[in-house]
């Protein structure tokens, strides 16, 4: 995938309604060809950033650029942006073809033109032979196809997606996910989507932005979100994760419940109070309690199809979620290993 | 209920509704002037019909009045609709609990408030007062129509016809005009009825030099029966039969725009 | 945006306030006052008219308005009920027939419908001239209340069966399905689980006859010959012939407030109804 320079740069863009700051002074740049995810639970401020990238709601402070040329100004319509709305907005009193054709036909392009975009948009999108119905008889996964199909043909340089997949089961949700990524991949364009699903947003971005409150927590790739999540928000946003409150007492030392364990980050101050995560993946259990850092008992354990998950209750009295490929009886007395580097140190931020 | 017990209720029950039309229709064609009395065939009440300035003029006000009332309510009522959509919760409930004054209070009492107001003004009761009148409870239905189809037209609609350039009115005319338009429809249909069919508002607020059929019809009735009356009451009853019997062909959903 | 397109609805906003909200402003300023209704300067402050309806007399004119209005619906529910049901349970293909031979009638104009009636009951219509070729006494009903609740249930018949009839249409099948396979038997499906569900069509329907029932002067007009005055009469009478505005006034206020106390009444019932119906459902 290339990733070339710049296309959107966002500045210290700020968004009130009424009394509350909905997106407070975030900035981000998005690059060409990009899959960016703007990922937070609702209300946290990703859906008006989009539409304000889109031109629906102005801001109150802060730029938008958009290929250097400031986009503030510029209303929705004459922006060369094109949105899949959630719950797709389609127009019920028209056909499917109309549907696709109808940004085509306001630029007054040739008929022939018209006919030859929308069926090509038809076939990538998989719909051929539905130019005559009418979208009221669609089912929600083809609603969603007319709707991506006629931002698409539109050839614009950004698709912005809202919760696009929101509607439809989980199924076909994760069909969908692969369509759609290859679809940008074959279309070239960048990608803004905003989600509540986190699992959506690791399996198809590039780049994603964790918001919460109105603020930017984080931006990375998935991998960098996944295992180095920079604070608790986003290590409990993200996957499931064991966030304990510890001290560094030195570097690449941590201490919590009575323990001292290696980790592999450096640069906080002596006995700088931290957050860390360890994934439940990355705790390792061993029958012998003696060999393991930390002792505990079994408390319960759920089969999850890939893996079992289990609760350890430490003899601190702390829970830990473990998955593991093996189960352990309940009851059982075990020992529980962790790598330096599946430590995870975080500032210490507000309690969640 | 058994099956036959049904249908002996829902036949006395048509019977009802039916019994006095067939009464009018059949002696708008009776000779003898007497009701009640079979006196021969005639058309002589249907020529007499048409040959009566009085009841011409009625009908020229009726329609004209229904015509033109029915074109401003809708225009009006639409607009005011994408109005009212768009507003905070209070504002919206307040002005919706005003305009469904007119729908909820007797008409009797529209009508004394409205020629009320119109004297006060010392605004002479006439065409105008009558066709203000006839807007002002037609603006009401038109409303109550329109706003729940565009409530429940998806709210991203109008930004999605802007997304793909269309400029505001060019979203308007081509994708919210045409979603809401059965709303729109509906709205004139029973604007278009309620003016056809008004006789107690148009009765306080025409004053004495317009008449509509209605009042025409009440004045005649309280002299005492003329077969004028049943002549033109076929005619009525037939025009409107054929022009329902016109929609539930066409759009083969005749209980809907019943309803 | 939202801010902009709000702007259409003002023009009707001023609109409502000059037609709508002055008007019955107005009614209510005559209602309180006494004086030359010409000369706003005469007016005064005054309880006149409002102890003008308190005498006996005008007390039974509101009284006997609201009996009948009361009859006709009454009448209306008991018919209408069976027929709301029968169409609503009909084969779908004869349906919307039934539904539109019922509805035609309310397309002919009232005046005519009633009408109509006069020229059966009357003391030289065709019932009488029937009874007399049969050598049978005359049935004098008309003028009278006989005839004036017939022509109300005659005439509002119909908006007591379309909301039923709504209602009923839309209650889902296999909840009466629900009902039998739990051991409910005809009966027990009717009174716990579709008159519960019906409510609001009921509700709505007694409100439709109700109203223009207890305000109507054209009925009792034409049918009732002036033997029992109703309200709606005693308006007519005193804003057009006795010229009394300041009493005609006071009246329309009683029957506003009085049609909205009935149906706060009602929105009550229907609320409760909801919620039985709800837990029947």
């Amino acid at each position: 995938m290339e990733m070339g320079r710049n296309l959107i740069e966002i500045k210290n863009l700020t968004k009130r309604f009424g009394d509350v700051t909905v997106v407070n002074n975030i900035s981000l740049d998005i690059k060409e060809n990009e899959f960016v995810t703007l990922l937070g639970p609702s209300g946290c401020g990703k859906t008006t950033t989009l539409r304000m990238i889109g031109g629906f709601e102005e801001p109150d402070e802060g730029q938008i650029f958009f290929e250097g040329k400031l986009l503030n100004p510029i209303p929705a319509y004459k922006r060369n942006i094109n949105t899949v709305f959630q719950r797709y907005a389609l127009f019920t009193h028209m056909n499917v073809f109309e549907n696709i054709a109808f940004g085509l036909r306001i630029k007054k392009i040739p008929k022939n033109e018209i006919e030859k975009r929308v069926k090509r948009m038809l076939k990538l999108v998989d719909l051929e032979g539905f130019e005559e119905r009418y979208v009221d008889s669609l089912s929600g996964g083809q609603q969603q196809r007319v709707a991506i199909a006629r931002a698409l043909v539109n050839e614009p340089k950004v698709l912005l997606l809202d919760e696009p997949l929101g509607a439809l089961d989980l199924k076909l949700r994760k069909e969908m996910q692969i369509e759609l990524l290859d679809m940008q991949r074959s279309v070239g364009i960048t990608f803004i989507y905003v989600t509540h699903d986190q699992e959506e947003a690791l399996t198809m971005s590039d780049t994603i932005v964790v918001m919460n409150n109105g603020v930017i927590q984080q931006v990375g790739t998935p991998e960098d979100i996944y295992n180095e999540p920079i604070n608790r928000f986003v290590a409990d946003f993200i996957g499931e994760s064991n966030i304990i409150e510890a001290i560094m007492p030195e570097d690449c030392k941590v201490a919590f419940d009575n323990v001292v364990l290696d980790c592999v980050d450096k640069g906080f101050a002596p006995n700088e109070p931290v957050d860390i995560v360890i994934r439940p993946e990355d705790i390792r259990i061993v029958t012998n309690p003696d060999e393991g850092m930390i002792k505990g008992t079994v408390r319960s354990v759920v089969f999850k199809g890939v893996h079992y998950e289990m609760i350890i209750e430490s003899d601190a009295g702390r829970e830990y979620m473990v998955h593991r490929t093996i189960a352990f009886p309940v009851g059982s007395y075990v020992g529980m290993n962790v790598q330096p580097f599946d430590i995870q140190v975080m500032k210490r931020g507000d309690p969640l | 209920m058994s099956k036959a017990l049904k249908r002996i209720y829902m036949g006395i029950i048509y019977l009802f509704l039916y019994a006095p039309i067939i009464v009018l229709i059949v002696f708008s064609f009776n000779k003898s002037k007497s009701r009640g009395q079979w006196g021969g065939f005639t058309l002589d009440w249907y020529a007499e019909l048409f040959q009566s300035r009085q009841i011409r003029e009625a009908l020229y006000f009726t329609l004209l009045i229904a015509v033109l009332s029915t074109i401003i309510s809708t225009i009006v009522g639409t607009i005011a609709a994408l109005g009212i959509n768009n507003m905070g919760k209070f504002s919206r409930t307040v002005i919706l609990n005003i305009n469904n004054l007119p729908v909820l209070n007797p008409d009797i009492v529209t009508g004394v408030a409205l020629m009320t107001l119109f004297t006060s003004l010392k605004v002479e009761l006439g065409f105008v007062t009558m066709l203000i009148s006839h807007i002002v409870f037609s603006i009401p239905y038109v409303i109550l129509s329109v706003l729940p189809k565009l409530r429940q037209m998806n709210k991203h609609i109008a930004e999605a016809a802007m997304d793909l350039g269309a400029t505001p009115s060019y979203a308007l005319r081509k994708v919210i005009i045409p979603e809401i338009f059965p709303g729109i429809i509906s709205g004139a249909l029973m604007a278009f009825t309620l003016s056809i069919d008004d006789f107690v508002i148009s009765f306080f607020t025409a004053g004495t030099s317009v008449t509509n059929l209605s009042i025409l019809i009440y004045s005649m009735a309280k002299r005492g029966i003329k077969p004028t009356i049943n002549a033109l009451s076929t005619l009525m009853f037939v025009t409107v039969l054929i022009l329902m019997l016109i929609i539930n062909k066409k759009s083969g959903k005749g209980e809907e725009i019943l309803l | 945006m939202k801010k902009r397109v709000r702007i259409l609805a003002y023009p009707y906003v001023v609109w409502m306030a000059i037609f709508i909200v002055v008007p019955l402003f107005l009614v209510l300023i005559y209602s309180l006052t006494s004086g030359d209704i010409h000369d706003i300067n005469s007016l005064q402050f005054s309880f006149e008219s409002y102890q003008k309806v308190a005498e006996p007399l005008y007390l039974k004119v509101i009284g006997d308005s609201f009996l009948l209005a009361f009859i006709s619906t009454v009448i209306c529910l008991i018919l209408g009920y069976p027929v709301a049901m029968i169409i609503a349970n009909a084969n779908p293909k004869y349906r919307s027939l039934l539904l539109m031979l019922f509805l035609v009638p309310i397309w002919m104009n009232f005046l005519l419908r009633t009408y109509a009636w006069m020229s059966i009951l009357s003391p030289n219509g065709i019932i009488n001239r029937f009874l007399a070729f049969l050598g049978l006494p005359r049935l004098e009903i008309m003028p009278g209340n006989v005839a004036v609740l017939l022509g109300m249930v005659y005439n509002f018949l119909p908006f007591m069966v379309l909301p039923i009839y709504t209602v009923l249409s839309k209650i889902d099948k296999q909840v009466l399905e629900a009902s039998s396979d739990l051991g409910g038997n005809r009966v027990v499906t009717f009174t716990r689980i579709i008159l519960p569900l019906s409510i609001p069509g009921v509700v709505s329907g007694i409100t439709m006859v109700f109203l223009p029932a207890v305000s109507t002067f054209v009925i009792s007009g034409l049918l009732g010959g002036g033997k029992t005055p109703l309200i709606g009469d005693l308006i007519e009478q005193q804003f057009l012939f006795s010229r009394n505005w300041h009493f005609g006034s006071a009246l329309s206020i009683i029957l506003m407030i009085m049609i909205l106390i009935s149906m706060a009444i009602m929105s009550r019932i229907d609320k409760n109804g909801q919620e039985e119906g709800g837990k029947a459902g």
